[in-house]
């Protein structure tokens, strides 16, 4: 595959909190409408190296970061990048849900609000068409005017997917999405993400290694700050090449 | 065995003496706002409100008082609404933390804890002599706010610190720009928690007689002021006056004019604190 | 225009110092700073003109004193009780009652000190006079208990759970976990605020002004006419000083000597509070 057919890129990264780094020399190349899983254990780097890829580092004082990542083909450290774009294009989901203290429809419709779309038909049809990929819709439909936080927790997370969604996002950047909720949500949250890679690239940081042997296409090892193997999911399970990660894999750590 | 019922009986004891000292307060309290009810609720009548000051208790009114208390709190909250939310968002949302907004920090807490008097002689000053206001609602106005900016500042900035930092990042990954964020998400909801400071700080300019004497505001107003240059008196001045005459009739307009700055007092706190319980209901992080 | 409102509060302080120290300084330039502080009388308004301080001082700390004695004991007692006693019901009623208490003007208190408790010490110490210092002094405690209460028991409720459920499993009494475990735990919220509550009563103007007296007097006699820094400036407000005369300026003198006394006292309550939450982060 040639360099711009991948979707992100991420070309010598080393990041950096103050004078402890993070992580070393991050090479890993995600292609379009995959699923890429990111494992190891806690602390590891692979929830700081999915935040370099929206930005959302840039709130915490003391990061600093050298190499490049590329979307698309462009460099989103770029002086001349705003960063609100970029985060229109690369949309994420975060560990426990964080819906807005307002209600469903002001929820998803939030992303469009800001870029300053008024069109009212244009905004019912993206909150519909989000809930939708998001299989919330046939729950919420009859009163959207629902306070989102009255939502279970899987129905709360379901609901900041479609959020993330309805911006049009290419890229969807979820950490540990399902860690906090239970297993029925969690399943029907997993099989939302394999309807969704048709139309989306998806990285998503995991913990639990039987959800990245479900869902995931790829799979990156993180270990110590470095990308110890990085590989098709299937290869990664079955076949590892690195002792480190068949000792992560088996359980002999974590 | 002997010991361990000594020491029961010592907690039963401190039970009965703290519940005393906890009745002791509310119980003051109630004899002496039924004091003052006593002695001045039926001197309430609509003569009373609407009289201009007199000589002769029987005749004075507190109606120059009052318009004086209502501009007041028009002026004042003009000033130091906006002024003193905005410092608070400025404060909380755009300095990165470091020795030079520890120091604003400290210099805020150090304001809260001036005695109202000293920003009567800051006013007489700056607002009374410097921009020539003499002794004008505006410069009383002015006064006030900045007496109460520093209640209104710590207010709001415990109120947005209050929202969690997962929803500035909620609304920072759909691509919001961090004044769309403030203004979208964080405001609304620590707006509960900022109306109840600024309508406890207002009800307090309310209630303050110090500075506005030493700004000059008049004990005599025989007219109601109509502009911000104007001369005027407060409810609480008049009420500071007629308690230093010595005839029984004017303690008992003294006592009137309580009952009714007590009553405006309580209203406004009373509605502040209704609306930090719905609005701690309504955001039950 | 937001950087602008953060100016604002450093204008403020600028402000409040430069108009204290400037008239201060044009002050002292007539009096010597040592009679200032040292003299024992203080009479700017009259013909034989002594402009001794200490006399305004002492009826300060006096008030404040009575006032103290008064809040403390009973404040700390309520912060106990209901931290460690009361029930959550009873709690619920009574801390917005307290808050009104705190609400009410101050003027108020001062109509409640002349009007009703002076009277009502007449009875019992016939000797008072009608403004003095123990009248004033009561009432101002009783307006600071919330200070004290409200702000002690928060100190005692940010004490971790687990040191007060391990003084009950030991079987402690309430009483013994709360003197012997609790306050102590909770020591630096509360000395900050007494400290807190000591500054608030030195700058306490209408109470003192309507029923302590105007009368300077170097005394600890609590049933005579003394005057406050704070009452002094007030008679002098009230009075036909004229501006840029030398009594004029006395008003700042006195004010400026205030502002030290508790810019002193908040920023060591500022410095123990902020050491005391770095102690349970």
């Amino acid at each position: 595959m040639k360099s711009t057919d991948y979707k992100i890129k991420s070309e010598n990264v080393d990041v950096y909190y103050g004078d402890k780094k993070a992580l070393t020399d991050i090479n890993l190349n995600i292609r379009p409408n995959t699923v890429t899983a990111l494992i190891g254990p806690s602390g590891c780097g692979k929830s700081t190296f999915l935040r370099v890829l929206n930005r959302m580092n840039d709130y915490i004082d003391s990061f600093s970061m050298t190499g490049k990542i590329s979307i698309d083909g462009e460099d989103i450290y770029q002086s001349n990048m705003r960063v609100e774009d970029l985060r229109t294009n690369v949309g994420m989901v975060f560990q426990k849900p964080n819906p807005f203290p307002k209600s469903i429809f002001e929820n998803v419709a939030y992303g469009l609000k800001i870029q300053g779309i008024k069109d009212k038909e244009f905004i019912k049809q993206r909150v519909e068409s989000a809930l939708k990929q998001a299989a919330l819709w046939a729950e919420v439909k009859d009163d959207l005017k629902t306070p989102a936080l009255s939502l279970s927790g899987g129905q709360q997370q379901r609901l900041c997917i479609a959020r993330a969604l309805a911006v049009n996002p290419k890229v969807l950047l979820m950490d540990e999405p399902t860690s906090a909720l239970d297993p029925i949500s969690t399943s029907k949250i997993e099989d939302l993400i394999f309807n969704l890679k048709e139309k989306y690239t998806i990285v998503i940081v995991t913990h639990n290694m039987q959800q990245a042997s479900r869902i995931s296409d790829y799979t990156a090892f993180f270990y110590m700050g470095k990308l110890i193997e990085f590989d098709k999911t299937a290869e990664i399970f079955t076949h590892p090449r690195e002792e480190k990660t068949q000792n992560y894999i088996t359980g002999r750590f974590g | 065995m002997n010991r361990r019922y000594i020491n029961r009986i010592k907690d039963k004891a401190f039970g009965f003496v703290g519940l005393i000292a906890t009745l002791f307060g509310l119980l003051i309290l109630t004899f002496l706002i039924g004091q003052v009810f006593y002695e001045g609720f039926h001197r309430i009548d609509l003569d009373f409100l609407k009289s201009l000051p007199s000589r002769k208790p029987e005749k004075a009114g507190i109606y120059t008082a009052l318009a004086g208390t209502v501009w007041i709190l028009f002026l004042t909250t003009i000033f130091s609404l906006p002024l003193g939310i905005s410092t608070g968002i400025y404060l909380e949302e755009y300095t990165k933390k470091n020795r030079l907004t520890d120091l604003l920090e400290i210099n805020v807490s150090n304001l809260a804890g001036v005695p109202s008097i000293i920003y009567g002689l800051l006013g007489l000053e700056v607002f009374g002599r410097m921009l020539n206001l003499g002794n004008s609602l505006l410069a009383g106005a002015l006064t006030l706010s900045l007496l109460v900016l520093p209640i209104i500042i710590v207010t709001t900035r415990e109120a947005i610190r209050a929202v969690p930092n997962s929803l500035r990042m909620a609304s920072y990954g759909l691509g919001a720009s961090k004044w769309q964020t403030i203004w979208e998400q964080i405001l609304p909801a620590s707006m509960g928690g900022i109306l109840t400071g600024v309508i406890l700080a207002i009800s307090r300019a309310v209630g303050e007689t110090a500075p506005l004497l030493v700004v000059g505001a008049l004990a005599y107003v025989p007219f109601a002021p109509s502009s911000p240059l104007d001369e005027f008196t407060v409810l609480p001045i008049q009420i500071f006056n007629w308690i230093s005459r010595p005839q029984h009739g004017f303690s008992v307009n003294a006592a009137a004019a309580i009952l009714l700055l007590l009553t405006i007092t309580f209203i406004m706190n009373g509605v502040a604190v209704y609306l930090r319980n719905r609005w701690q209901k309504k955001h039950n992080w | 225009m937001l950087k602008f409102s953060g100016a604002i509060t450093v204008l403020t302080t600028f402000g409040i110092i430069w108009v204290l120290f400037s008239e201060s300084f044009s002050f002292f330039k007539e009096v010597s700073i040592v009679e200032f502080l040292t003299d024992n009388q203080w009479t700017p308004l009259f013909a034989n003109k002594r402009f001794g301080i200490m006399p305004l001082i002492s009826g300060t700390l006096l008030t404040t004193a009575i006032a103290l004695s008064v809040a403390l004991p009973l404040g700390l007692s309520i912060a106990i009780y209901l931290s460690e006693y009361a029930p959550k019901r009873l709690r619920l009623i009574v801390k917005p009652l307290l808050e009104m208490l705190a609400s009410i003007p101050t003027v108020v208190y001062g109509f409640f000190a002349l009007m009703i408790v002076t009277p009502f010490l007449k009875t019992i110490l016939p000797n008072i006079s009608g403004f003095n210092a123990l009248s004033a002094g009561i009432v101002m405690g009783i307006m600071i208990i919330p200070f004290i209460s409200s702000m002690s028991e928060d100190a005692l409720r940010s004490v971790p759970k687990s040191i007060r459920e391990a003084s009950y499993g030991i079987g402690a009494t309430r009483l013994q976990t709360a003197f012997r475990v609790m306050v102590p735990a909770a020591s630096s919220g509360i000395i900050v605020s007494v400290i807190l509550a000591f500054s608030r009563a030195i700058g306490e103007t209408m109470i003192v002004a309507i029923a302590a007296g105007q009368q300077p007097r170097l005394t600890l006699n609590p049933l005579v006419p003394i005057e406050t820094i704070t009452a002094y400036i007030v008679q002098v407000s009230l009075g036909d000083v004229p501006h840029g005369s030398l009594e004029y300026k006395t008003i700042f003198a006195a004010g400026m000597t205030l502002f030290v006394f508790t810019f002193i006292l908040n920023n060591i309550a500022f410095w123990v509070r902020k050491k005391f939450r770095e102690e349970y982060e």
